[in-house]
């Protein structure tokens, strides 16, 4: 299974197996990982399970639809250009190795 | 410390969050889950959705992963039901006879599908829980063409007929009220919402009752018959408030609960979609069915039990997706007296602006998200939108809070 890392705000790492086809917001949801809410489920309808990708990541990610550009100007950490919302970002072996920051709040 | 014993009782999206939300704010104590599925705590909006389509699992829609109770000290009790409660020696009784000693119990025990009262209801499948999604897809399976009829036009049958329709059957759905999500949405949404039901092929009849369900035939109150081979019903739920009755407390569509989610016992707390509880926002008693509901009431159920006098305010929101409408609504717009449209149907994005004696209760975003996050954001924090302002030509909400910051 593809491994995701992901790294709190405190710069805590932990890292998940997710399966295929889940997204990276599932991977942290699912092994109750702090720092990603996700209320709405995945419904792209809320903005509370943003993350930065790492600066330094080289693995293709999915296209960002218009709905998510417009959630991440509500996100409650700032946005910056490497923000994503995880429930966006499925995860195949592609991703294997993918790390994310996690921000301060989502709240 | 070994720290207090909290059972809850009912393991859906409002239960799960209320065990996820004690171990995350510290409680160092037991914690029993208890679930009268056989399934893990799963969510059930994308039943109606991705799971009905076939496009996920329900490893897809489980809310943790199996181990996540086991690491975090939940215990998980599946497949069981919570007959009763002893409020004087503190414990809940399992069907099997078991008991559990508590001191804290909370009812998340979630609501039930409300039933035709008509002839052959024995005929009609509701969708509620995975089982009944199941039930429904092994009667849709590897076929086309079907004729299914949905009765209730409400969020789960609007979205039922719309999965339905993009797998190819033929959907009919038919609305006792004269307008479709009467109770959740205002008229220039649900008009929208129709059009685009009917674009797809999907044939909505409001104002008829069904009559009786017989083996594939459905009659309608005003005489109509519709051919069926497969009928699913979603006229809303009923609280499931009978343990909470019998244990003496207050029941009134709902377990009554006051504005920090106890009852009247404070060993007791009831959240989610089975509790009636005193709300900011509708200036009252009410009794909401959503995911929001569910886990901004788990998390405050929580605090409650470690000591938060903290009460439960947040801004009810809601969200549907129904072929690529994305509709969400922030506040409660039920109850609204004037309704002022921004943006343009007829192109499919708008948002629905719904006041009550002139001030704001909330908006109906469709396709604007934008708009709704906006929404979220200036209802929780009080404005100064009227209808006059809001209906100006040119009218963008972002922009004129930008204006007014």
């Amino acid at each position: 299974m593809p491994k995701i890392t992901y790294v709190a705000h405190d710069g805590v790492e932990t890292v998940v197996d997710v399966a295929q086809d889940d997204t990276v917001m599932r991977g942290a949801v699912l092994n109750g990982i702090k720092g990603i809410v996700a209320q709405c489920g995945g419904g792209a309808s809320c903005g509370t399970c943003h993350v930065y990708i790492d600066p330094e990541n080289t693995k293709p990610l999915s296209q960002m639809h218009q709905v998510e550009d417009e959630l991440l100007y509500f996100t409650a950490c700032e946005r910056r250009e490497n923000s994503r919302l995880s429930c966006q970002i499925p995860v195949t072996e592609e991703q294997d190795g993918l790390v994310v920051h996690m921000p301060e709040k989502q709240l | 410390m070994r720290g207090e014993s909290v059972v809850v009782v009912g393991a859906g999206q409002a239960g799960c969050q209320v065990a996820v939300s004690l171990r995350e704010q510290g409680h160092r104590g037991p914690i029993t889950l208890i679930g009268d599925e056989k399934a893990p705590p799963y969510q059930r909006p994308p039943l109606t959705k991705a799971y009905l389509a076939g496009e996920t699992d329900l490893a897809g829609l489980v809310l943790r992963q199996d181990s996540y109770y086991d690491d975090h000290g939940v215990k998980l009790i599946k497949g069981e039901r919570v007959i009763g409660v002893d409020r004087q020696a503190r414990v809940a009784v399992l069907g099997c006879a078991r008991t559990v000693r508590y001191d804290h119990l909370v009812f998340a025990t979630g609501a039930r599908p409300r039933p035709l009262p008509i002839p052959g209801a024995e005929h009609v499948l509701n969708l509620r829980s995975v089982a009944d999604a199941d039930a429904i897809k092994e009667r849709l399976e590897g076929q086309i063409g079907l004729d299914v009829v949905v009765i209730g036009g409400g969020f789960i049958g609007l979205e039922f007929a719309a999965v339905v329709r993009k797998l190819r059957h033929e959907v009919t759905v038919v609305e006792a009220q004269p307008q479709v999500m009467q109770r959740a949405v205002s008229a220039a949404t649900a008009e929208q919402l129709v059009n685009r039901h009917r674009s797809e092929g999907v044939q909505i009849l409001t104002g008829t009752g069904v009559a009786a369900v017989k083996e594939g035939l459905v009659e309608l109150t005003d005489g109509t018959v519709l051919v069926a081979d497969l009928v699913v019903a979603g006229i809303g739920v009923i609280p499931n408030t009978e343990i909470a009755q019998r244990a003496g407390l207050a029941v009134d569509n709902g377990i009554v609960v006051d504005a920090h989610l106890r009852t009247v016992d404070p060993r007791i707390h009831a959240l989610g979609d089975c509790a009636r509880f005193a709300s900011t926002h509708a200036g009252g008693l009410i009794r909401l069915e959503s995911v929001q509901n569910a886990t901004d009431q788990g998390t405050t159920v929580a605090a409650a039990i470690l000591g938060s006098a903290e009460p439960y305010t947040a801004l009810p929101w809601f969200w549907s997706d129904q072929y690529d409408v994305k509709l969400q609504t922030a506040g409660l717009t039920n109850g609204h007296d004037r309704t002022v449209t921004v943006g343009d149907p007829a192109e499919g994005k708008f948002s629905v602006f719904c006041f009550k004696r002139g001030r704001l209760i909330g908006i109906e975003a469709y396709n604007r998200p934008i708009d709704f996050l906006m929404g979220r954001r200036i209802l929780e924090n009080g404005n100064a939108l009227t209808p006059e302002i809001v209906a100006q030509p040119g009218f963008d909400l972002r922009a004129s809070q930008q204006k007014a910051a």
